[in-house]
């Protein structure tokens, strides 16, 4: 105990009289301390954050689109389809396991006017299902129910862009909207969604699949089924999400009459998958940030190294004395791993701190959000105090290895 | 039998050798050489440089090992343990005073002496209070070795090796760079120590003078033992130094 508190204080002064030198050490790890701490957090923020908007989707969401068109060998682009129909989304709702609900729709573009004000929108053609694969949280009113559907009522309901376009100053439930050459009354606004990566999301408008075919005709397959542009439901158990991609595909086959040889005509995207994709992805990019940072980590170590080793040179006399005084090789090289660790930790702390400080601020004033994750911080630290132990070791083994008698005789 | 002689013996050199190979070359520094030096003693090794003397202290101070031969200390065989054993012999048994002094220039009196007794088993600071004290340096403890003279630098030095009761102090020409008045004053420690506490002394020196402080004094040359004499130091009672001069010196 007592020796062990001899050699730190003999650690520190070493330390303290070289304040000018050990402050240009401890700034090398700072630096690189604090830039693997912005960085990480940066893109751990930026994850965290396009997670949480691909999140606000509905993590259990799975959406089916249709497949390219391909007529005479041209194929069009992926969702230009006339294949995915009504009848599938039945057929689903009734076949398929962990489904919650299902909202086929299809949608057509209308000018939507009331007294003065107007304005250009997409309205949706949907189920009631809709609420609950759209993850939508209602504003006021309630959303168009089974029996609005069943009797083709022209009940719309609204989000809120539309709804603040539309209705400026007056309250937009139980109002009318003319839709085309169609009225309908409002039913519902939607909250906002806010800033996401759906952006359109506050700009919708909804009303019965039934209602939107007497405004805009709904094509037919040859079969006569209805064709939509997409499916979109949600399953009660993300764990399955495979399985029932699975399922859903061979019941779209079968129902389509593809060959088994035929590519699917249509797809299916899983938001979970969408989330692990972009989530792995953003990972990978926070990683190669982290990695160039780490470079001026170990460029701060081998800052580390070169003044140790200029330390040990300095000090060949003093060490010479500490071993005519009877210091054994490993009361050397403990004195100057000791010194090394512990100015790199030094440096890894202010850099904890000053990289944190940074990310806060970011955070605060910059248009970025940072994250900044203890696993991090730990690994910062502790890298940085291997580093001295790594770096400094060569050093002080040198140190140690030193003839006393030479190192006596040197000035 | 050769154990009770031996223990008798602060050091023991027997047939020993020291041989530096440069190139192809060999230089022989210690050509078999024997000394036995007895507990208490005080004794000062001469010779011209290259005489092998300094080899010796450094061979006797466990700095060095020696090429062939046997090196007892204190009654032990040190010649064969490794690096660090003879490191743990250097700081329990062995005080080193250098003509340089050797002090740790950022470190104050004081923390000078508690650093000797760093690597002897721990820092008692009332012992390095003590040791400092006995020196004449009790005013001086916080002082650093440049706000220091010479001589009191050198008189740090022996505090520095009392401070850890080592058996054996080795100086190397420890009033090599001081002015008389110091190295006087040096020498008057040094044999007053000796007196009291029956501390085994080596003093390696080409200065006669100095060298007559001692009960003995052994000759180098030529890397052997050439000759050995009786010094005027060699009465039951240290020379008179009261009144600043030496008395040894007017005898010769």
């Amino acid at each position: 105990m007592k020796k062990s508190f001899g050699m730190l204080s003999t650690v520190w002064m070493g330390i303290a009289t070289h304040k000018f030198r050990s402050f240009l050490t401890v700034l090398g790890i700072v630096i690189g301390v604090g830039a693997v701490i912005t960085l990480m957090s940066i893109g751990r923020g930026a994850q965290a954050q396009i997670l949480s908007n691909i999140q606000n989707l509905g993590s259990n969401l799975i959406t089916i689109r249709p497949g390219s068109a391909n007529v005479g060998g041209v194929r069009d682009a992926a969702g230009s389809g006339r294949t995915l129909t009504l009848e599938d989304a039945t057929a689903i709702s009734e076949e398929i396991q962990y489904v919650t609900a299902v909202a086929p729709s299809y949608s057509a573009s209308f000018q939507l006017v009331v007294g003065a004000e107007n304005m250009r929108s997409q309205v949706n053609g949907t189920t009631p299902g809709y609420q609950t694969t759209g993850n939508l949280k209602i504003a006021e009113g309630a959303f168009f129910s089974d029996s609005d559907y069943q009797s083709n009522a022209k009940v719309a309901v609204i989000g809120s862009n539309v709804k603040d376009t539309l209705f400026p100053d007056t309250d937009a439930l139980g109002q009318q909207i003319r839709i085309g050459n169609h009225i309908a009354q409002v039913v519902a606004v939607l909250q906002s969604r806010g800033t996401s990566i759906t952006s359109s999301a506050d700009d919708i408008v909804l009303v019965p699949m039934t209602a939107l075919r007497q405004m805009s005709a709904q094509s037919r397959t040859t079969r006569g089924d209805h064709i939509v542009s997409s499916i979109a439901l949600t399953i009660n158990d993300e764990e399955q999400t495979a399985s029932v991609k699975e399922a859903i595909t061979s019941l779209l086959r079968s129902r389509h009459q593809l060959a088994s040889t035929a590519s699917n005509d249509f797809q299916i995207i899983s938001v979970q998958e969408l989330a692990d994709t972009v989530s792995q992805t953003i990972g990978t990019m926070t990683l190669l940030l982290g990695a160039i940072a780490a470079i001026s980590l170990l460029v701060g170590g081998i800052g580390v190294m070169n003044i140790m080793l200029v330390s040990v040179l300095e000090r060949t006399r003093e060490i010479g004395i500490r071993k005519a005084l009877g210091a054994r090789e490993r009361d050397i090289w403990g004195q100057f791993l000791i010194e090394a660790a512990l100015l790199t930790s030094a440096g890894g702390i202010i850099g904890v701190i000053l990289g944190w400080g940074i990310a806060i601020f970011v955070n605060r004033f910059g248009t970025l959000k940072t994250l900044v994750s203890p696993d991090i911080v730990i690994l910062a630290v502790s890298v940085s105090a291997g580093i001295g132990l790594f770096f400094g070791f060569y050093p002080a083994w040198n140190a140690s290895r030193l003839d006393p008698i030479v190192a006596l005789r040197s000035e | 039998m050769i154990e009770l002689e031996n223990a008798t013996d602060t050091v023991r050199l027997e047939d020993v050798s020291k041989v530096y190979t440069i190139g192809k070359g060999k230089l022989t520094v210690l050509n078999h050489v024997n000394i036995n030096i007895k507990k208490g003693e005080m004794v000062a090794i001469m010779g011209p440089s290259g005489s092998g003397k300094t080899t010796t202290l450094n061979l006797i101070g466990c700095l060095d090992r020696p090429t062939s031969g046997k090196y007892f200390l204190d009654g032990r065989e040190v010649s064969s343990l490794n690096s660090n054993e003879l490191a743990l012999v250097r700081g329990q048994k062995i005080g080193f005073i250098f003509q340089t002094f050797n002090l740790l220039s950022r470190l104050s009196a004081l923390a000078n002496v508690e650093l000797g007794m760093t690597y002897a088993g721990g820092v008692d600071r009332k012992r390095a209070v003590e040791a400092l004290a006995r020196v004449g340096l009790a005013q001086r403890m916080k002082h650093r070795p440049i706000e220091l003279s010479g001589g009191e630098q050198q008189r740090v030095a022996i505090a520095r090796a009392m401070a850890k009761n080592p058996s054996l102090f080795l100086c190397d020409e420890p009033t090599g760079q001081l002015d008389s008045h110091s190295g006087h004053e040096v020498m008057v420690i040094l044999t007053s120590l000796h007196a009291e506490r029956g501390i085994t002394v080596v003093v390696v020196t080409h200065d006669e003078t100095i060298a007559r402080h001692c009960q003995r004094i052994i000759h180098f040359r030529d890397g052997q033992v050439v000759r050995e004499e009786t010094g005027a130091a060699h009465r039951q009672h240290p020379p008179d130094f009261e009144n600043g001069q030496d008395v040894s010196e007017e005898k010769v």
